[in-house]
């Protein structure tokens, strides 16, 4: 089964594209494998992250960005992966990107896939890279990632994207704001959208002042990854850093999307040539590495160690016999005396 | 850890433009713990069937309250079945009269709804339409 479905989706196959998105997705047995052989086919999408806080528009934007994306440069398919919130109560989730990107239905080339968060933090879903990965094997030159509305910390999506949009609107707040680390830090390119509205060329002018702080304090070193590949090259071509660029938009009339493509394809361009695209990719593999070994410790684990022993480790700590660290040495060592045991 | 979600799209098909409806049951499949995908209003039957393609949905809901139904609804399961999802069960919801209700049954519509329905009738309905298609 996986193998037929991978060879429809080599064909460019729709509709088994779509199946081992979910099967990724579920983490099955078949997405799993067919992940590992799709992985070694990836390595050429530009990954374009777009983030910011609930109702900066990020939708709409998404929506206007791949049609110019696809005007600029129509021999490279757009896959579009937009993540909204799951209930943490019911586990259910309503997901109405799609509300704001009815135009590009018709476009057979533009694929968007909707995501619920399933539980995971940091704006993406646990298995957002994964489906990424997917899109990438698939052909898809362009993959626009729109994260859940993000407050000041959800910036998991850096570490997969190879340019991150932080999205902004008129009067969110005052130059301080602006200056606090997180997600304002992350940006690539900055956007304040809804620009039609009063006081946006007061935001656009804090901003500005915040990236020109950080570029005449500071190198450009590392800022981008995870950890620091490189830092000698990276002071080395200081001279010619990246600086973030803060843009207007209105992005429900198609203003200023012409600059923020421009800016897009610089910024690929940037990369390839700096040779921190590489940089970039190598983080990303790390985090994902990191990642899947979290998720598979956590598989693994859950599989060995009885529920009935996390309870009553449970109430022994909210009794207070015991904390919840020691509770968890309890368990890591039961998962490795299992561990000894299955490997006899 | 198989986390397997019950996907549903939910779509108007047509011109009218009252989604309260659709939004109640949105809302009630999420509160039961499925994965909704709204897409807002004004669909055509292509539209709404490649959504579906592109989101792998279990079930589409469609709500009609324009009397176009007749005509819509058959276009929607034809265009899903074009696609290649044989799998995809169609609810419907709305203003649907008596006389039209066995004709769509026929056509392959899984259930249809009238105005008042219990909305926990409609999440145990498709629970019970996914599990019979998973266990065929």
């Amino acid at each position: 089964m996986t193998f037929a479905l991978i060879d429809s989706l080599r064909k460019g196959n729709r509709l088994a594209l779509s199946r081992i998105l979910s099967q990724v997705e579920n983490r099955t047995d078949v997405g799993v494998e067919a992940l590992e052989q799709l992985f070694l086919e990836t390595g050429t999408a530009q990954k374009i992250g777009i983030t910011g806080p609930p109702g900066s528009g990020k939708s709409t934007l998404v929506n206007a960005i791949a049609r110019e994306l696809r005007q600029r440069e129509p021999e490279k398919k757009v896959a579009i992966i937009a993540i909204d919130p799951s209930s943490p109560f019911t586990g259910g989730a309503l997901l109405g990107d799609r509300v704001r990107m009815l135009d590009l239905q018709v476009d057979k080339q533009i694929f968007i896939r909707s995501m619920a968060s399933r539980g995971a933090l940091g704006g993406l879903a646990e298995q957002t890279e994964a489906l990424s990965q997917v899109f990438d094997a698939a052909g898809y030159g362009f993959i626009l990632i729109e994260t859940v509305g993000a407050g000041q910390s959800e910036v998991d999506v850096v570490n997969l994207a190879h340019t991150t949009i932080v999205v902004d609107t008129p009067g969110m707040g005052d130059d301080i704001q602006s200056i606090k680390a997180g997600i304002l830090e992350i940006a690539d390119i900055l956007v304040v959208n809804k620009a039609d509205r009063p006081g946006a060329d007061q935001s656009v002018s804090h901003l500005r002042n915040m990236v020109g702080m950080g570029y005449a304090k500071r190198s450009h070193a590392g800022k981008h990854s995870l950890k620091d590949f490189s830092g000698k090259a990276a002071e080395e071509s200081s001279s010619e850093d990246w600086i973030p660029p803060v843009l207007k938009t209105v992005a429900s009339e198609f203003k200023g999307i012409t600059d923020l493509t421009d800016s897009i394809l610089a910024h690929a361009a940037y990369l390839r040539e700096s040779g921190r695209w590489n940089e970039k990719d190598k983080a990303a593999v790390l985090a994902s590495i990191r990642h899947q070994l979290i998720v598979s410790f956590l598989q693994d684990f859950n599989k060995k160690v009885p529920m009935e022993m996390i309870d009553s480790l449970v109430s022994k700590a909210q009794q207070r016999k015991i904390s919840p660290s020691e509770a968890v040495r309890k368990l890591l060592a039961y998962n490795q005396s299992d561990n000894l045991k299955s490997s006899e | 850890m198989t986390d397997k979600k019950i996907r549903v799209l939910i779509a108007k098909p047509g011109l009218d433009g009252h989604d309260r409806g659709a939004k109640v049951v949105a809302r009630a499949l999420r509160d039961d713990g499925m994965e909704v995908i709204y897409t807002g209003l004004r669909q055509t039957p292509e539209m709404i069937a490649e959504a579906a393609l592109q989101e792998d949905v279990d079930v589409v809901g469609l709500s009609i309250l324009s009397g176009a139904h007749n005509a819509l609804v058959p276009q929607v399961i034809a265009d899903l079945r074009a696609n290649g999802q044989t799998n995809v069960e169609v609810f419907l919801g709305g203003i649907i009269p008596e006389d039209d209700i066995q004709n769509l049954l026929d056509q392959g519509v899984f259930k249809i709804y009238g105005p008042g329905t219990d909305t926990r009738e409609v999440c145990k309905d498709i629970r019970e339409a996914v599990k019979s298609k998973e266990q065929a």
